[in-house]
């Protein structure tokens, strides 16, 4: 059930270059069910800026009512977000959308994990889901530079981590595709979040693999009123037939949507 | 008698306040959130004859205290939004508003001569003011005679009471109401969109896959509030007053200039409650202000000989 929440700042920090780490109070934790989810935040009281943020969430603790997202301090709503003080409150519409199915990771399986920059925190709770599942995870992390690698060790410690990062500052150089086929890594379901391009090619190269994407859209109301973020399925790619990234997503199987 | 009952033509209203069209959908989402029976009415999202997909994305884009969005009118068509989504609006005590929009004269009249059948939508909202589609929509907006035969060709199909949708982007907004009051229109919407645009600082180009969209929010409710000032002393016909409405304060502003009841639209999508929020904010405020009814409001801004309310014994 979606819930409109004043939440308490718990912390917020920057943990590489302009990303910020945020932690939250508040009920509507118990309604976080499935990682992958994403909360809609009013970053200001004042009409400026007007909209809410969507913004994934990397961590859900519901024994403490806390959860944590991660962040790119980048246009006007997420650099107010990132000034935020422990203790303020924060507007929180959520949570919304369907995450990633854990289920269909059956235990003992492998599943492999890809991030592209921002797109790499829902894999976060993921990847400790999947654990409980008994699941073998692998993760393939990219980002822009080495300044702006996060939770590097975090993910580590839950399974094989590679990070790759465009520039080669850190880790491998290249993209995440790049590293998947030079480690020949092995998997049977894929779950993947980052940029258009990045999931376009993963999922031309996985078509017979169980594959999750993770998409990102400009929206409006996050609830599914206003068609701000609508996209194509790939059956009907020039009909009438649409998906809404807000509530029918983030998350899509792989062949559900044209990207 | 409550201080917010009001009745317009086809409308017997709870309270004046209803959601605007296009930033509602047809109800369901919000209907998570509140009991749309609380609303004084619903204006549902435009519909076409046939379905349609809209305008690529991006589609919206943030500007300072407002938002483009440049949607194209995304519908699922007159036969669905009458078997599915007035069908499923029917369990609730509210009134539609049935927002008609079209390419063609034809499309028009038959959407309006359809839709206006259905028992719970009691009034139209003739959409000729819609800047996101290449044909039709803005075309019949812009020129008054235009506009005026296709109020007339629609109110001889119409069932129920006809409310015409008036563009802000004329450069004579009075012209455009008296033409379709003379086309017979039964009352006014006002205002849709301003047409805008964003570019991008790294591309340098349009945000918004469409190019422009039209402008919404707390911006445009100074352009709002003039239009409407402007157009209620020259009709005799009412007018639902919309743009930038996000409080209590708002909706009396909007009455102030000549509106008889408020559409809410961007707001909702900061604030679902936002509506029934206003509703409740109401009552209160026209007691602090010394109405006993809302429709005092209407046209105070312009009304001559009338005493100030608290200066009333």
């Amino acid at each position: 059930m979606i819930r409109n929440e004043e939440c308490i700042v718990l912390s917020n920090q920057e943990i590489a270059h302009n990303i910020f780490e945020l932690t939250l109070k508040g009920e509507l934790v118990q309604q976080m069910n499935e990682p992958g989810q994403f909360v809609h935040l009013k970053v200001s009281g004042s009409v400026d800026p007007l909209l809410r943020r969507p913004i994934s969430i990397a961590k859900i603790d519901q024994e403490n009512n806390m959860f944590t997202m991660i962040f790119r301090a980048e246009g006007n709503g997420t650099k107010l977000l990132a000034q935020k003080k422990v203790g303020d409150v924060v507007d929180v519409l959520g949570p919304l959308g369907n995450g990633f199915p854990v289920e269909e990771a059956k235990a003992g399986s492998t599943a492999l994990l890809v991030g592209g920059g921002i797109g790499v925190p829902p894999l976060y709770e993921l990847s400790l889901r999947l654990k409980e599942r008994n699941v073998n995870v692998i993760h393939v992390l990219g980002f822009a530079t080495k300044d702006a690698v996060f939770y590097e060790e975090k993910f580590s410690e839950l399974g094989e981590t590679y990070v790759v990062t465009v520039d080669g500052s850190h880790g491998e150089k290249g993209f995440v595709t790049d590293v998947i086929s030079a480690q020949n890594l092995s998997f049977d379901t894929l779950y993947t979040c980052g940029p258009t391009p990045m999931l376009r090619a993963l999922e031309a190269t996985y078509p017979e693999k169980n594959v999750y994407l993770s998409l990102e859209e400009r929206m409006g109301c996050g609830i599914g009123a206003c068609f701000a973020c609508v996209c194509r399925t790939q059956d009907d790619p020039t009909g009438y037939t649409y998906k809404k990234v807000c509530t029918d997503g983030p998350v899509f199987k792989g062949g559900e949507v044209l990207i | 008698m409550s201080q917010l009952a009001v009745n317009l033509p086809g409308l017997q209203l709870k309270n004046p306040i209803m959601p605007a069209s296009g930033c509602f959908g047809f109800g369901r989402e919000y209907s998570q959130f509140y009991d749309l029976s609380t609303l004084g009415s619903i204006m549902i999202k435009a519909t076409t004859v046939e379905p349609r997909f809209g305008n690529p994305t991006p589609r919206v884009a943030e500007t300072t205290a407002g938002m483009l969005n440049a949607i194209g009118l995304q519908n699922p068509g007159l036969k669905k939004v009458i078997n599915e989504e007035l069908a499923w609006l029917d369990q609730f005590d509210v009134p539609i508003i049935a927002n008609v929009a079209g390419s063609l004269e034809e499309d028009y009249i038959e959407v309006a001569r359809e839709i206006s059948k259905v028992s719970n939508v009691h009034a139209l909202e003739l959409n000729i003011s819609c800047p996101n589609v290449k044909t039709g929509g803005i075309a019949f907006g812009t020129i008054p005679e235009v506009a005026k035969e296709l109020t007339k060709k629609v109110k001889e199909v119409s069932s129920v009471p006809v409310y015409v949708k008036l563009s802000p982007n004329v450069s004579n907004i009075v012209e455009m109401a008296k033409a379709v009051e003379a086309g017979g229109a039964d009352g006014l919407t006002m205002i849709n969109t301003l047409i805008g645009m964003r570019l991008d600082l790294k591309t340098g180009k349009p945000v918004l896959a469409n190019n422009t969209g039209g402008l919404s929010g707390p911006a445009i409710k100074p352009v709002a509030i003039r239009m409407i000032y402007e157009v209620s002393q020259h009709v005799n016909i009412p007018i639902i007053g919309m743009g930038g409405v996000q409080s209590a304060e708002d909706v009396i502003e909007f009455f102030y200039a000549g509106a008889s009841a408020v559409a809410v639209g961007t707001a909702n999508f900061v604030d679902p409650l936002v509506c029934p929020k206003i509703i409740e904010e109401l009552p209160a405020l026209l007691d602090e202000l010394g109405f006993d009814h809302i429709s005092e409001c209407t046209g105070r801004s312009w009304k001559k000989n009338e005493k100030l309310a608290y200066h009333r014994a």
